[in-house]
């Protein structure tokens, strides 16, 4: 099978003044076949929703992009401006966090939806755009389309809107969604019935699905692997029950503890201090001052992703032992 | 929005009966004599005339009458006479207000349209030349006096280049078209007079640049960091991310949201120029309301302030009232109740 999607070495700086750049995404590689689900999991700051607007080319100017991503085979990275437009929206559908300030908020919701569509297809009429917006509205489920499709985006309530941004990313049946915290910004009961949503679409439309998140319990029960990232790193990645049932880094075993559980009876686990800022990253493995089992050898080196048998993982002391390096 | 639109008309009455009082109470407390400007200075000593005059325009009766009085005749629509021009100043500014009027619109519109346009280019190419020189002409036209580009302007277009004609509404010696609505432009095309409406609109041209320039200065820095501010915000992004071109991304979803702040400064502009284009008015001779209130003023005509004052009341108090319409209809987040 063809891989949809292929970051090698993918790398982000920021200028940090004075001629210096940030390291904020250090070296990512990621795949993602056809129709297959990738949960990328890590707190603010862990380079996780960076390294897909790098795709897109959508970080903000100054932004130095280096290493290598392929879409279906064609390189991203340094894509002329012209081209990567005909990606976005098209072959590639976005979906962001807070749809309330992702939408136009003086612009109606089906104008939004019928641009992606015109922006696309010259040919097609802005009425019969809209009538496409009445479909998508009908396929992520929002009730009485044709009312809807001509109301602005403060009256749509927080649940329908996500549903509304999900429809217009659909709107030409892309091949890959990004979705960025798509149920941050949401209660938790509407969060369950947007993640419903995304794993019927996903069914249904056989599309690829890169899932951005800082909560695994998100991920857990929608994406088919899961890649941890710490510090502009993965830190480990795998099947998403290999990540779950053998999980080798302390980060990981850290985030997991503090996904609430129904019929958990202990307090919450939390991992102590804060993630690192880009500008003054620990030496050594980043999440050192942070792990409980931390010890000298840590600041060292900055440990590479080692095959455990399940996972493959970044830590210089795993919590399964490693087999073999990972072949680059 | 009409229950609206009429309950805000029906303020608009009660606030004039503030600025009328306000005004004339104001112009009972200025030191200077109005007997100066009606009776001749060799007649002021002589008690006879002084007082005839006095009667003649009541201004021998106590405050609080003539404050009454005033109102009263206020509410009929009469302004009172003018000292200066000895006639009813209501007239006086129904003459006036059209030329201001034609000015200040011809001028808005100048103002606005190369606001825009240089907003957007500077916005469009932020960082490049092209930026800077927009932002160079916006600055220089907020910051150079109008009396001083006017002249220049007047000087090298005008007497150096002949490319405009001179000050006025008209050459000299040419009859204005027949009176409907007092802007010489509209009434020209309406009596089908062509060569009529392009001498008023040359005519025209050059004191609405000059005071449009000023506009311009405002509003191209408010549409530029509106729409810089924009381009940087979740919504440019989401639509970059449908594919959108920078040039659709600035223009179909950042400029709808400028304006909005927008508005508010064209309202209060429009209404500010009414008594505010006094120097271009005096350096075009361009017989409008900013050049009556000038010379009202100096010559301590109270009737006629007081009138000028109240059409700038109206001037605002309608300006506030079309920007909160327009404003519900440029930001669908606002409902009127």
């Amino acid at each position: 099978m063809n891989t949809l999607l292929e970051t090698k070495d993918l790398r982000i700086e920021f200028p940090a003044g004075d001629g210096k750049w940030a390291e904020a995404l250090c070296g990512v590689d990621l795949s993602l076949d056809p129709g297959e689900v990738l949960g990328i999991v890590g707190e603010s700051g862990s380079g996780k929703s960076i390294a897909m607007m790098a795709l897109l080319q959508l970080l903000p100017k100054g932004a130095r992009v280096t290493g290598s991503a392929r879409f279906k085979g064609k390189e991203l990275i340094g894509m002329a401006p012209s081209r990567i437009r005909q990606l976005r929206g098209k072959s590639i559908g976005c979906v962001f966090q807070d749809p309330l300030s992702a939408f136009n908020s003086v612009l109606r919701i089906g104008d939004q939806i019928a641009e992606a569509i015109t922006l696309h297809d010259r040919s097609i009429s802005k009425r019969a755009a809209l009538k496409e917006a009445e479909r998508l509205f009908e396929l992520v489920a929002i009730p009485q389309p044709a009312k809807r499709v001509s109301q602005y985006p403060h009256e749509f309530s927080g649940g329908m809107r996500q549903r509304a941004m999900i429809a217009m990313a659909l709107a030409n049946r892309p091949e890959l969604l990004i979705a960025d915290e798509p149920t941050t910004a949401l209660d938790v009961t509407v969060q369950a019935q947007i993640l419903d949503l995304l794993r019927d679409l996903r069914k249904d439309l056989g599309i690829g699905l890169v899932l951005i998140t800082h909560d695994l319990g998100v991920v857990a029960g929608l994406a088919d692997k899961i890649a941890v990232m710490y510090g502009g790193r993965i830190v480990e990645r795998g099947t998403t029950d290999d990540v779950f049932y053998h999980t080798a880094h302390p980060y990981t075993a850290g985030l997991i503890g503090a996904v609430p559980s129904l019929d958990g009876d202990g307090p919450l686990q939390q991992i102590d201090g804060t993630p690192p800022s880009i500008f003054n990253r620990p030496a050594g493995c980043s999440f050192h001052p942070r792990c409980s089992y931390t010890q000298p050898a840590c600041q060292a080196g900055v440990p590479s992703l080692m095959n455990t048998g399940h996972t493959d993982c970044a830590c210089h002391f795993p919590l399964v032992k490693p087999r073999a390096e990972v072949a680059e | 929005m009409l229950a609206y639109i009429l309950r805000r008309l029906i303020s608009i009455p009660f606030l004039l009966l503030g600025v009328a009082s306000v005004s004339f109470l104001l112009s009972q407390m200025t030191k200077g004599d109005p007997l100066a400007a009606l009776v001749p200075e060799r007649q002021m000593s002589n008690p006879e005339i002084v007082n005839a005059v006095k009667a003649q325009w009541g201004l021998d009766e106590p405050m609080p009458i003539r404050y009454v009085r005033y109102l009263g005749n206020l509410l009929q629509g009469d302004m009172g006479t003018s000292f200066s021009t000895r006639r009813p100043v209501a007239l006086d500014i129904a003459e006036r207000l059209p030329a201001t009027l034609e000015l200040v619109i011809a001028a808005m519109i100048i103002g606005t349209a190369m606001g825009l346009a240089l907003g957007l280019l500077s916005a469009r190419f932020r960082g490049t030349v092209i930026d800077s020189l927009a932002r160079i002409f916006a600055l220089l036209g907020s910051s150079l006096p109008v009396f001083w580009s006017g002249l220049i302007l007047l000087y090298v277009l005008s007497v150096r280049f002949s490319i405009v004609p001179g000050t006025g509404r008209l050459p000299p010696r040419v009859d204005p078209p027949p009176d409907v609505t007092g802007f010489y432009t509209v009434d020209a095309l309406l009596a089908g007079n062509f060569p009529l409406f392009l001498q008023a609109l040359s005519h025209l041209a050059l004191p609405a640049f000059v005071l449009g320039w000023a506009v311009t200065g405002i509003i191209t820095r408010l549409v530029r960091s509106s729409l810089v501010e924009g381009l940087s915000l979740d919504y440019a992004r989401t639509a970059r991310a449908k594919g959108a071109p920078e040039r659709v991304v600035l223009v179909r979803h950042a400029l709808p949201n400028a304006m909005i702040p927008l508005l508010t400064i064209l309202g209060f502009t429009f209404a500010y120029l009414i008594t505010g284009a006094v120097l271009t008015e005096a350096i075009f001779s361009w017989p409008g309301i900013g050049s009556y209130a000038v010379r009202a003023a100096a010559s301590l005509d109270y009737p006629a302030i007081g009138g000028v004052t109240i059409v700038g009341a109206v001037a605002f108090l309608l300006a506030n009232l079309v920007t909160d319409i327009a404003y519900a209809w440029a930001n669908p987040r606002i409902k009127v109740h």
